[in-house]
């Protein structure tokens, strides 16, 4: 023994306090925050993200519907199970999305065959996709790099290939499946609403509330799906913040030194891809919840790939990233395919004509039908200017500001020498 | 007999064209590093050359023919193309008939261009960026050119005939001494197979038998070392992107006839594409040359009723399959070299 | 019977015989050094003990149980680390989060689903991992990222991770490769206090002479892949074959 260990580092001294200060639900510091600014969110959205009077022009910017609002939710979700995997490993996987229609197929086939309560539904849709990702985790997780990426992109499009062709009877092909009234639904009791809901409330349920000039929507099938997804971003965090996650930060930063540390990466990718996997076949899952059909576009890779790009739009490897990032792009989507001629006409009433039908033709590409031009325009300016995502965007002007602030109160200890002298 | 040899004929056109892309994303990935998932958009360009010297062709203006009248008795409106008008209605109509070959003189050009402006505009800035990175950027870029097509084109596919001397099939069994009426095969097919052989040879030779051929090999080999000679890599990698780009749009404008092109038949052959080069093995030129054939033959084999019938739904999935298979069991491909995208 | 017994080793590479029946043993608690020109088949030696690469034939065996065939981290949790010749650390982690990963691994091994507990909350992990850090004098720079950190730190740091693991045995790669003259010496410090404590042995390649006479106890001259000679230091300083094969090339 040398002398250096006999004494405690001074250092040590002072992390053991901070480690005692104990936590909510193993949650602490900034995490607790974070978890609260959500909750609010998620639980508000119906009032936040209606600011504008129902019958002013701005209406259409409203995103306070329940259609809109679980889509938010339920891509929240599949693009914080897909960090999981992308964010803290680093493996890119370009077949999320088989994940996703394998879950919204052992979802309606519940309804099929039980009865339109979702909870048997959701239990299947994890199952499902969590064996699915087993097998599909294990084989690819061989190679990486690109060759896992064209793997998983491999496997995702031969489950769409197949679920349009051989495998008719199960997923019904093009039609995409759904529940028939000659469907047996053994479980179906006699009083129970024909449509997806949980213990006899249905999905629908609405309570709208007008106050003033304002229409709030409260829909039952967002707030089950926004529940869900704290329950689902809670598990994110916690896996952020153990152990295992932080192994997972390391097969991402050095394999080689992982190896060599005497821990199988394997293992671990492979845990992540079937979290993943599982979060994604939830996802699908509650799609068919909200409206009980599966089809197999769901499984192509645009929809990979769009899963991708909200994970980065956010910021991969982040937290709160993905969530905002699945936001931004379904909040998107709606607006832009939602803005026609007319609107557009609309918006530039107050131009001279002629500039405001340039205007009009300038922007019309990038709307409407169009907006799968804008999707991917974003998605080039995001990868080639802002790789870290909004959130790392987000903290590079903060540490803007923050080094002003810094600047000037040194400018200032410089300038009160300068005094006393 | 028969019945096999027409099915490799059947899978000559597919595996050409799975050839010439995996060949060109070969080329930008062992030369510049870059996984290009717009290459496949760089197919579609090409075939929308072909349909847009269609259209140049076809442009016509209006003349009143008062000797004729239509069916409700006004005067015949006769639509006259440019071209038949100042070259004489024969050579006209021929112009119009070989508007897909004569494409690839417009295709050559553009492609160029295309690929030069990719490369210096966004691809250069990748070359130090992770792979996936590069992946995402080339993604975001394909559905960008894809909706850009779509915007002027329309979304249906447009029919672009092969000249009418190629047109209809012959009996090719005959000549190889088949009972005839076996094997019978549609003749543009063959000029297609044997279009895509000398771009092929183009590209061997040209890498083999120049000087600059012989620096680009080099690189793919070793960069850095041929950086260090003092050689302007850059300007050279460059280069190849637009033979790159070029060789897909040829083999887009040469594919139009065999199925008419839409916006999105770039991502179809895309992804089966990519599946060819890892099969093929990373940065393996002939490997690339020999998965394309090779996948194309099978999956036309898969497509028989027979195949069909043994495994239903085995057409649509053979590629993949026999990517998952090599890729286990060869990590790095049929002919892949050591240390290509191993870390 | 040493604890680390290299009998008959042989690889090839393609035309090229790299390791010609190598024969090494390296006796327990002790600071072997293997010494040789370029391309000697130093390096290749080494990764054949880690299970990098297979040798063609011959055995290794460690602590009694052949390493031949396994995999690198299961050769790790048999007890050897490795220390290279360029830091591998994990760059994107903190300084604090690169020691504990060994930390973890030497307590629950290749693998473990532990998804749900806090990192901060694994007591016994943090304190050792504070104690290897105030070790190398690093205690302070804990919450760096490590990718941003000076190479003599990277170093530190690897070795920190190393040691964190009560390796057996420790492989090391040209540990002052490219260091300063004051690096160097610190290092050597750090590795004459870690071989003070005797319950680990050390095995060292390394080019710099004047680290591998302060620290080696037993020296083997590697030349061609083959081992030209196996003594004490002070024989090997003056052996002609030696110096023949390897100080001969400086005087030409």
């Amino acid at each position: 023994m040398t002398d250096q260990t006999t004494h405690t580092p001074a250092g040590a001294t002072t992390t053991r306090k901070t480690r005692e200060t104990s936590g909510i639900l193993g949650l602490k510091g900034r995490d607790i925050t974070l978890m609260v600014i959500v909750l609010i969110l998620t639980m508000a959205a119906p009032i936040l993200l209606n600011p504008f009077p129902a019958d002013s022009s701005l209406a259409q910017f409203n995103a306070g519907y329940p259609d809109l609002m679980q889509r938010f939710v339920i891509f929240g979700i599949f693009a914080i199970g897909f960090n999981i995997l992308f964010g803290l490993t680093g493996y890119l996987s370009f077949g999320h999305a088989a994940f996703l229609g394998v879950g919204s197929y052992a979802t309606v086939w519940m309804f099929k065959l039980l009865n339109y309560n979702i909870l048997p539904g959701l239990v299947l849709s994890v199952i499902v996709a969590a064996l699915f990702s087993v097998l599909i985790g294990y084989i690819s997780l061989r190679r990486s790099g690109i060759y896992f990426s064209i793997l998983t992109l491999a496997f995702a499009q031969m489950s769409f290939a197949l679920a349009y062709s051989v495998l008719t009877p199960i997923t019904n092909g093009e039609t995409g499946l759904q529940v028939y009234t000659s469907d047996p639904q053994y479980l179906q009791s006699a009083g129970a609403p024909d449509m997806p809901h949980l213990f006899g409330v249905t999905m629908r349920a609405t309570e709208t509330i007008e106050i003033g000039a304002w229409s709030f929507t409260f829909n039952f099938g967002y707030y089950v799906c926004a529940i869900i997804m704290l329950a689902a971003f809670y598990m994110a965090i916690r896996i952020f913040r153990s152990p295992f996650g932080m192994m997972l930060r390391a097969v991402k930063s050095n394999q080689q030194r992982l190896n060599y540390t005497g821990v199988n990466p394997r293992p671990y990718t492979l845990a992540a891809f079937v979290i993943s996997g599982m979060y994604a076949g939830l996802a699908g899952g509650l799609m068919a919840s909200m409206d009980p059909l599966a089809g197999a576009e769901r499984m192509q890779w645009t929809a990979s790939g769009e899963v991708v790009l909200m994970t980065i739009l956010g910021g991969a490897g982040t937290l709160i990233g993905p969530v905002l990032g699945a936001g931004l792009i379904k909040y998107f989507e709606n607006i832009f395919s939602k803005i026609n001629d007319g609107v557009l006409h609309q918006w530039f009433a107050f131009m001279p004509d002629g500039i405001e039908d340039l205007l009009v033709t300038i922007v019309h590409p990038f709307v409407g039908k169009g907006w799968h031009l804008t999707l991917g325009l974003m998605f080039m300016l995001v990868v080639i200017f802002l790789p870290g995502g909004l959130v790392e965007g987000g903290q590079r002007i903060a540490t803007v500001f923050r080094r002003d602030r810094k600047a000037t109160n040194v400018e200032d200890a410089a300038a009160k020498k300068r005094n006393a002298k | 007999m028969e019945a096999i040899f027409l099915q490799i004929l059947n899978g000559l056109d597919k595996g050409s064209a799975y050839a010439l892309i995996a060949l060109g994303l070969t080329l930008i990935f062992g030369t510049l590093g870059v996984v290009n998932f717009a290459h496949g958009a760089l197919f579609m360009i090409g075939a929308f050359c072909a349909v847009t010297l269609q259209r140049i062709f076809n442009a016509s203006f209006t003349t009143i023919d008062e000797s004729r009248t239509d069916f409700l008795g006004n005067p015949m409106q006769v639509q006259t193309p440019y071209v038949e008008a100042w070259f004489g209605p024969e050579i006209g109509a021929s112009i119009i008939d070989w508007s897909v070959p004569l494409a690839i003189l417009l295709a050559i050009p553009v492609m160029l261009l295309v690929g030069f402006i990719m490369e210096r505009g966004l691809i250069k800035h990748f070359y130090k960026r992770p792979h996936a990175d590069q992946i995402l950027v080339t993604f975001g870029l394909a559905i960008v050119l894809q909706e850009v097509i779509k915007y002027f084109y329309g979304a249906n596919p447009i029919p672009t005939p092969a000249p009418d001397v190629f047109r209809g099939s012959m009996d090719f069994g005959v000549l190889l001494g088949f009972d005839p009426n076996v094997v019978i095969y549609p003749i543009w097919r063959l000029v297609y197979f044997i279009f895509s052989l000398s771009i092929i040879a183009a590209v061997f030779g040209f890498l083999q038998f120049t000087t600059f051929g012989m620096v680009v090999r080099a690189g793919m080999a070793d960069r850095e070392t041929v950086g260090i000679l003092g050689i302007d890599i850059d300007k050279r990698f460059t280069i190849m992107f637009g033979i790159a780009a070029a060789v897909a749009g040829l083999a887009g404008v040469m594919y139009t006839p065999i199925n008419p092109p839409n916006y999105h038949m770039g991502m179809d052959f895309l992804v089966l594409s990519f599946v060819v080069v890892v099969v093929g093995g990373m940065g393996s030129l002939p490997g690339a040359v020999l998965a394309g054939f090779l996948l194309g033959i099978l999956e036309s084999f898969a497509s028989t009723t027979w195949a069909i019938g043994l495994v239903p739904g085995i057409n649509q999935i053979i590629i993949y399959l026999v990517a998952i298979v090599v890729l286990l069991t060869r990590p790095r491909g049929l002919m892949g070299r050591k240390g290509v995208m191993e870390e | 019977m040493g604890i680390l017994e290299v009998k008959g080793v042989n690889k090839r590479f393609g035309g090229l015989q790299a390791l010609g029946d190598v024969n090494l043993s390296v006796k327990e608690n002790t600071c072997h050094a293997i010494i040789g020109p370029n391309g000697a088949g130093k390096s290749t030696l080494l990764n054949c003990l880690v299970g990098k690469l297979i040798p063609d034939s011959g055995s290794v065996m460690f602590d009694g149980n052949s390493v031949l065939g396994r995999k690198p981290h299961e050769i790790n949790q048999m007890g050897i680390s490795r220390v290279f010749q360029t830091p591998e650390i994990f760059g994107d982690l903190t300084v604090f989060e690169n020691v504990m990963i060994p930390c973890f691994a030497k307590r629950d091994g290749a693998f473990r689903m532990h998804a749900y507990e806090r990192t901060d909350n694994e007591t016994d992990i943090v304190d050792k991992a504070e104690r290897m850090l105030d070790e190398v004098n690093m205690l302070e720079k804990r919450d760096i990222v490590a990718s941003s950190l000076s190479r003599g730190d990277k170093r530190r740091l690897e070795m920190a991770m190393c040691l964190s693991q009560k390796p057996k045995l420790l492989l090391l790669d040209e540990p002052t490769a490219g260091m300063a003259r004051a690096d160097t010496n610190n290092t050597i410090d750090l590795l004459k206090t870690i071989k003070a404590k005797g319950d680990v042995t050390l095995c060292i390649i390394e080019h710099d002479m004047h680290v591998v006479f302060s620290l080696a106890d037993r020296i083997t001259v590697l030349a061609q892949g083959t081992p030209l000679v196996e003594d004490i230091p002070e024989n090997i300083k003056g052996h002609p074959k030696v110096r023949e094969a390897y100080l001969g090339e400086a005087e030409v």
